[in-house]
């Protein structure tokens, strides 16, 4: 609910780095906040970027705790959710400092953790049941090393664990002096790509205070607060609210169906049904219904736990149960339709008994079709 | 005296109880003034009506003693009342200057009281909220119910930042003054030297990326651009003195500026001032206060210190570093804060050896300690310490010990105000943060909820004068009488 001032809206989930270097010419300065056009949620937003401020992140992201869909999404013949797409993210104590993040994907059989991350913290929470919204609070010298870097070529599948491993690597400068062989060559070529030449100092108000302050992020041990990385990732997880994305077509439907149920705490004030629908028969519909403007129900007509479009046309005797229908389709008598996706000005013919199926804009189904 | 509500439990002896919550200041044998906002002063009018507890309001087994004692009082009041306004008349070259006024009769010096010590005063609070409203800076609310004594002062939830009601991002307060209040108040930069050094550098940035609008002098318009950004950090966390005077000094020295300077000529100006401040009155003041204060410690001293002083802890780490002189260290803690930890880490890691304790064990350490070395908060003009809570309990058992006290102090940090007790003007901190987990189990994690049960979290103590035996500043070590002295020297300076 606190208010955003989005300065752009980009109507692609992935962003290449011609993008974001557009972006920079932009808007100049500044750090950035992405996020995905697709993302559905009520969060606090302050408490991410809040995460972002006071400890003067690198990288700030926001997850919240995942629930596997129960129904099958029509169209899409029993298939089951893949287990290779889980991802194992590892927090510390307090839960907002992001240690780790790797996809099953990525792995072969194992879990590998470095020392390092262990040394300096040694209670990781690692979770696999958290989904990523896509919302990421960034430094201006992450968007600078992404223009400069052409390999990277996602924002969340490469960079945000690139940057996430690095808050525990030192800096490829350091370890050059090490090898002189020709990895040495090959990492001198990759030296001027590495985060930390990007850093620039004077940008850091924690340096100065850092040595009179008596806050320390950790005890135990004799190093300085936040063991003196430059690179820090934070995450905020939401307990309860809304947060999904509906980047498939089975958490599309999801969230549409639980938008009644949160219509009031998202403060929209219109009534479920719109006031310019004409329905005949007002007790036929579900308490949990939406209903379009401008859209005509016959008589006889029930309609439960769907949600339906603007300037539908809808006859009588028509049985519509867990139904999405979007705006101008007509419907014909004596149809039935369970569990189905219907796109824009979809035309369907009398006595038509339609069960999880996806029908796309401007079709017309013949009559008695099943 | 520190009474305060309608029904003082002990009344101070030199004033007359006042039945409304003002707040008086007793400066050493001088009376105190009532403030009483419902009150006009009106010289020859009997006293306020307030005073005089209501015949109808009488309980009905009879009066209480305190009631009789009013009921007295007001009558002498009255009758002198009567007294002086003969006198008046008669003759008018008696000026009312004896020592016993009635309150309504203020005589020319009123002191206004701060906003931050007005919290239970409905018509300041007003004010303040349409000072707010005016700079578009979000007013923080308060937090749980506050003990009585201390209901006057701001209590706020570390929970509930002040960014909840911004937009993001924010266009009236400065990105860089956000995350700066966001640090005060979630505690990651604490310490009047830290805060100081980072309030400075992110002015510094604020004057870098400042513009004068067209048709407005930089001198002016800048000060008044500043203003809601200090509104701000203050919502965040009140100000510390430190603060204050760096503040103080920045306002001045914008305000001094030649109107024939361009404006990045002007701003170059203004960051070298700064830097200078920076560099003087911090940086250099802490290398000359750890170089006389390392002369006071003698091989084979014990050292007791408490909580984490910047000026301490370096004074010890020079100590062990640039001198062969041998000595050893008792860190002092206390909750909830717990700094001490850090104090000993630093210590620990430079191979000082060191001894940790709580504050309750102060008496069993203190027969082998040799010198006691604090930091301070503020120094106050009648020569009071304003330290850490905690360093008056310090510095009085260690009084009973006959071991000396020393204490820390730069020369910025010291301020006009005049305090001998600890209530009048303070800090209250995050209540929460005095919930403790042990064995899975809060604690007093569900002390809102009970009303009988109020949690108070100071920050802030005054240790009187005479319990401290030197001062250690950066022109020199003094007594805690002679503040003054140098507070009036740098009037003069400034001047």
């Amino acid at each position: 609910r606190s208010k955003l001032n989005t300065s752009l809206l980009l109507n692609r989930t992935k962003l290449p780095c011609c993008f974001l270097y557009g972006i920079l010419l932009l808007l100049g300065n500044t750090d950035v906040l992405v996020l995905s056009c697709d993302l559905i949620t009520d969060v606090d937003l302050y408490k991410v970027v809040d995460l972002f401020r006071t400890h003067d992140a690198t990288l700030s992201m926001l997850m919240k705790k995942a629930y596997e869909p129960t129904e099958v999404a029509p169209g899409q013949k029993g298939k089951k959710k893949p287990v290779e797409q889980r991802d194992f993210i590892g927090v510390d104590d307090t839960g907002k400092r992001l240690l780790f993040m790797a996809n099953e994907a990525d792995l072969d059989e194992e879990l590998v953790i470095k020392r390092s991350i262990l040394q300096k913290h040694p209670r990781m929470h690692i979770r696999t049941g958290l989904m990523d919204a896509h919302l990421y609070c960034l430094k201006k010298y992450v968007v600078d090393f992404l223009v400069e870097n052409r390999t990277i070529t996602s924002l969340r599948s490469e960079l945000i664990p690139h940057l996430v491993r690095k808050q525990f690597s030192a800096p490829t400068s350091l370890q050059q002096g090490l090898d002189n062989k020709e990895e040495g060559r090959k990492k001198k070529e990759q030296a001027s790509l590495d985060i930390y030449s990007f850093i620039k100092e004077d940008n850091s108000l924690l340096k100065p205070a850092p040595d009179n302050s008596c806050w320390n992020d950790h005890r135990g041990d004799m190093n300085e607060t936040l063991h003196e990385g430059k690179v820090r990732c934070y995450v905020h997880i939401m307990k309860e609210g809304l947060c999904c994305r509906v980047n498939t077509l089975g958490l599309y439907i999801e969230a549409n169906r639980q938008v009644p149920k949160l219509f009031l705490n998202l403060g929209l004030e219109e009534p479920l049904v719109h006031g310019t629908a004409q329905i005949t028969d007002r007790g036929m519909v579900g308490s949990d219904s939406i209903i379009g403007s401008s859209t005509q129900i016959g008589e006889k007509t029930s309609i439960k736990h769907s949600i339906i479009g603007s300037a539908c046309t809808i006859k009588d005797k028509v049985k519509i149960t867990n139904c999405i229908i979007m705006n101008s389709v007509t419907i014909e008598e004596g149809c039935c339709l369970q569990g189905s996706v219907i796109c824009n000005n979809a035309v369907i013919e009398k006595g038509a008994d339609i069960k999880d199926c996806l029908i796309g804009s401007d079709q017309r189904l013949e009559t008695k079709g099943k | 005296c520190g009474s305060s509500g309608p029904s003082p439990t002990a009344p101070c002896l030199s004033c007359t109880g006042g039945s409304r919550s003002g707040r008086s200041v007793c400066l050493n044998g001088i009376p105190s003034f009532h403030m009483s906002p419902t009150v006009a002063p009106h010289p020859a009018s009997p006293p306020a009506s307030a005073n005089v507890p209501n015949d109808n309001e009488k309980p009905v087994g009879g009066k209480s003693k305190a009631e009789l004692r009013a009921e007295r009082r007001a009558k002498q009041e009255a009758e002198r009342a009567q007294k002086q306004a003969k006198k008046a008349e008669l003759g008018q070259g008696t000026a009312p200057a004896k020592p016993r006024l009635t309150p309504t009769e203020a005589p020319s010096v009123v002191k206004r009281l701060p906003e931050h010590v007005q919290v239970d005063d409905p018509a300041a609070q007003r004010k303040l909220a349409k000072k707010l409203e005016r700079q578009q800076v979000p007013l923080r609310q308060d937090y749980g119910t506050k003990v009585n004594l201390f209901s006057h002062l701001h209590q706020y939830s570390r929970k509930k930042p002040l960014t909840q009601q911004m937009s993001i991002p924010s266009t009236v307060i400065h990105p860089a003054v956000v995350r700066l209040g966001l640090q005060y108040s979630q505690g990651i930069i604490n310490g009047s030297n830290a805060r100081c050094i980072a309030l400075l550098e992110v002015f510094k940035q604020l004057i870098r990326d400042y513009s004068t609008p067209p048709n407005e002098e930089l001198s002016r318009d800048l000060v008044a651009k500043l203003k809601p950004h200090i509104s701000f950090l203050n919502q965040c966390r009140p100000l510390s003195v430190s603060m204050g005077n760096a503040i103080k000094f920045l306002k001045k020295e914008i305000s001094c500026l030649p109107d024939t300077l361009r404006e990045e000529e002007a701003k170059e100006k203004l960051q070298g001032t700064i830097d200078n401040y920076l560099r003087e009155k911090i940086v250099l003041a802490a290398e000359a206060i750890s170089k006389s204060a390392f002369e006071k410690i003698n091989d084979n001293d014990v050292i007791l210190v408490y909580g984490c002083s910047s000026l301490v802890n370096r004074t010890l780490c020079d100590a062990h570093m640039q001198t062969d002189r041998t000595f050893r260290v008792i860190v002092v803690d206390s909750r909830p804060r717990l700094e001490g930890r850090e104090t000993l880490r630093r210590l620990v890691r430079r191979g000082i050896h060191c001894t940790y304790v709580m504050i309750n064990a102060i008496s069993y350490v203190l027969p082998e300690v040799s010198k006691v070395l604090l930091g301070a908060h503020a120094l106050l003009a009648n020569g009071s310490v304003m330290s850490r809570v905690g360093t008056s309990q310090i510095a009085l058992v260690s009084k009973a010990y006959n071991v000396p006290v020393l204490v820390c102090c730069e020369t910025y940090k010291f301020c006009e105000r005049v305090q001998t007790d600890s209530f009048v003007s303070n800090e209250l901190d995050d209540p929460d943060d005095l919930i403790v987990l042990r064995k899975g189990q809060a604690q007093l994690g569900g002390w809102a909820e009970n009303k009988s049960l109020r949690l108070l979290n100071l920050v802030y103590d005054v240790t009187p004068p005479d319990l401290v035996d030197l001062v250690i500043t950066d022109l020199g070590m003094i007594p805690c009488t002679s503040v003054p002295v140098v507070l009036r020297v740098k009037n003069v300076d400034q001047q």
